[in-house]
């Protein structure tokens, strides 16, 4: 009876919203400085960084005999750290921000639609993700002399990995963002999960000379195979012998990270709340 | 059984925090195109209220219709008819006054113009500043103006000149005026007592989680809080007298000083401040002495013999406060 003097919103409000939500998301993210440099700038940083001190190191030869240099040796490992940062260590640390420090209580106030707020935060990771790899893939080509694959086969494998890393990062994302209490404690609670998966996935250090143990470890992770996926792309194709079993095993990697994706987005699900009622 | 034809319409509220109740009871009604101010000292309940009419916070027990619809299961269409300005925001702010703005407008399906509510809150000059960069003061009036770019039937502000100068105050209720005027409702707490003079029609006193009085502007804490109080000074001693008639008071006073200027004369009209810190006092005096305040929130209406008896003898406050309270 009393609903009736409420008119109903139109339909198809939640995408609209959603690409409105998107170019918010953008500009704030570009305007935050500390964002900037931990989740966007960090891996080309890293990628200058190792190309600069083992300019001089080879890491192991192609079919042909040609050098493998630092540069292109790290760049799928950079590139994996960017689908984890601008993803999952973004939208953690962003979204418990925003939980506590009333922005998504103020939107809670609003019609705007739970599905157009979440759209907003995983267009933010496909928009801010896409330009990072272009500039890592930029920078690696240009300045640091990297070959980048030539067949279409490579880079639609770089297409999907890249697509369901990224997605996959940020639903974990918005799932771990319910675990720090507060704002405050956002990056103590999810910049050590990022730096430790780091290490232990084949980023910075070589997945094949890591313990089995640890390797194992790793292998429960996604970040792992986000990196493998990657190395399939830019490494030399004698570089497969390194790895696990001896394969890239491109069919573990889309297992992997889709199982993650569902935890993620089952996780979203239960535990995702515009705000911590009674609290 | 709360009231259909209401904007908003509480009955028996209550809301228990593990073993602390901080609202114990609490029924009122306010009217479409009213102005409802909800004061009480801190911690009284008053946000409690505020924030599970707004759908913010589950109710223990009690029935609630704001706009005819349960708070607790208000969905999108009734949140495009409310307008809200929280207590408090902290946000990043890393967006400009007017992108903010036109950013929220898109939410709502007849929203009020960016420019005008730009106008409106005063901020022409700081449209095209970043909300992290602005004063307190200026933030606050974002907050505001973010509470009404969706054009709301329902105004909900929340202390919502905490920061402002004397100046932007003005400005604010010149605002609120307008849209009172536009016949919107709206539901206002404040600690300023003559902001809820100047604004509201009629208000609901909250104290330990119920509400003690309730009624128009003029007429809350009943008669008898509202007894004028004449001051003069005699021989060097201030003396003071509540008198229904105060201007025979004064002209027998006169009369009895031969004709010549009393000194120190004043005529105090209890502003709200006093008869509100007078009905708080009260509340107190009676939590002390074990008194069943029960009886006194079950009316819900005006108020009764019990609670004016109590105030024979509210606080007072010197002229400048009170007269600015009655003035309206």
């Amino acid at each position: 009876m009393s609903s009736s003097a409420i008119p109903r919103l139109p339909a198809g409000r939640s995408l609209r919203l959603g690409g409105s939500r998107i170019v918010d998301e953008v500009r704030g993210y570009f305007r935050q400085g500390d964002s900037v440099f931990f989740t966007f700038l960090f891996p080309l940083v890293m990628l200058t960084i190792f190309s600069t001190a083992f300019s001089n190191q080879s890491f192991g030869s192609d079919a042909t005999g040609g050098d493998v240099s630092a540069a292109s040796y790290y760049l799928p490992g950079m590139l994996a750290a960017g689908l984890l940062l601008s993803g999952l260590q973004n939208l953690a640390v962003d979204i418990a921000t925003e939980r506590s420090d009333g922005t998504l209580k103020r939107l809670a106030g609003t019609p705007l639609p739970v599905t157009s707020y979440f759209i907003g935060k995983i267009g933010q990771v496909l928009v801010t993700g896409t330009a990072q790899a272009t500039i890592l893939l930029l920078t690696a080509w240009l300045l640091f002399g990297v070959d980048l694959p030539t067949t279409a086969e490579k880079w639609l494998t770089f297409g999907w990995v890249f697509l369901l890393g990224v997605t996959t990062s940020a639903v974990l994302g918005i799932a771990l963002s319910q675990l720090p209490s507060s704002g405050k404690s956002a990056t103590a609670v999810v910049i050590p999960i990022t730096l430790v998966l780091q290490f232990i996935s084949g980023v910075y250090l070589p997945f094949s000379q890591l313990p089995e143990w640890l390797q194992n470890v790793a292998n429960f992770f996604p970040l792992k195979w986000m990196a493998q996926g990657m190395r399939s792309v830019f490494l030399p194709e004698n570089f497969e012998a390194a790895e696990p079993g001896g394969l890239w095993n491109l069919a573990g990697v889309v297992l992997a990270l889709a199982a993650w994706l569902v935890v993620g987005l089952v996780a979203c699900r239960i535990f995702f709340r515009w705000i911590r009622k009674d609290s | 059984m709360t009231n259909s034809d209401a904007a908003i319409s509480v009955r028996d509220l209550r809301k228990i925090y593990g073993t602390f109740t901080a609202l114990d009871g609490v029924s009122f009604d306010i009217a479409h195109g009213e102005t409802f101010a909800l004061l009480g000292p801190n911690g009284a309940g008053k946000s409690t209220t505020i924030e599970i009419l707004e759908g913010y916070r589950d109710r223990t027990s009690g029935e609630a219709r704001v706009l005819g619809v349960d708070p607790g299961r208000g969905g999108l269409d009734w949140k495009a008819r409310l307008g809200i300005v929280l207590q408090s925001t902290g946000e990043s702010g890393n967006v400009t006054v007017r992108e903010q703005l036109t950013h929220f407008a898109g939410f709502y399906p007849q929203p009020r113009d960016v420019d005008e509510v730009i106008e409106a809150v005063g901020l022409v000059e700081k449209q095209k500043t970043l909300i992290r960069k602005l004063s307190g003061g200026q933030r606050r009036r974002v907050d505001v103006a973010l509470g009404i770019i969706g054009n709301p039937a329902l105004l909900f502000l929340d202390e919502p000149t905490t920061g402002f100068d004397p100046e932007s105050r003005r400005q604010f209720w010149q605002l609120i005026r307008s849209l009172k005027s536009e016949g919107t409702t709206i539901l206002l707490t404040t600690h300023y007592l003559d902001e809820a003079a100047n604004l509201g029609d009629r208000a609901g006193i909250i104290a330990g989680g119920r509400l003690i009085d309730i009624g128009t502007i003029d007429e809350i804490g009943g008669a008898d809080a509202r007894v004028p109080l004449v001051r003069w000074v005699d021989g060097g001693v201030q003396r003071e007298e509540r008198t229904g008639s105060p201007s025979t008071l004064v002209a027998r006073l006169v009369g009895e000083n031969g004709g010549r200027e009393l000194v120190g004369l004043e005529v105090v009209r209890p502003s709200l401040e006093d008869v509100y810190l007078g009905l708080v006092a009260a509340y107190e005096r009676s939590g002390e002495a074990g008194f069943d305040t029960r009886a006194r929130t079950s009316s819900g209406g005006a108020s009764g013999p019990l609670l004016s008896t109590m105030l024979a003898h509210p606080a007072t406050r010197p002229a400048d406060t009170a007269a600015e309270g009655v003035a309206r």
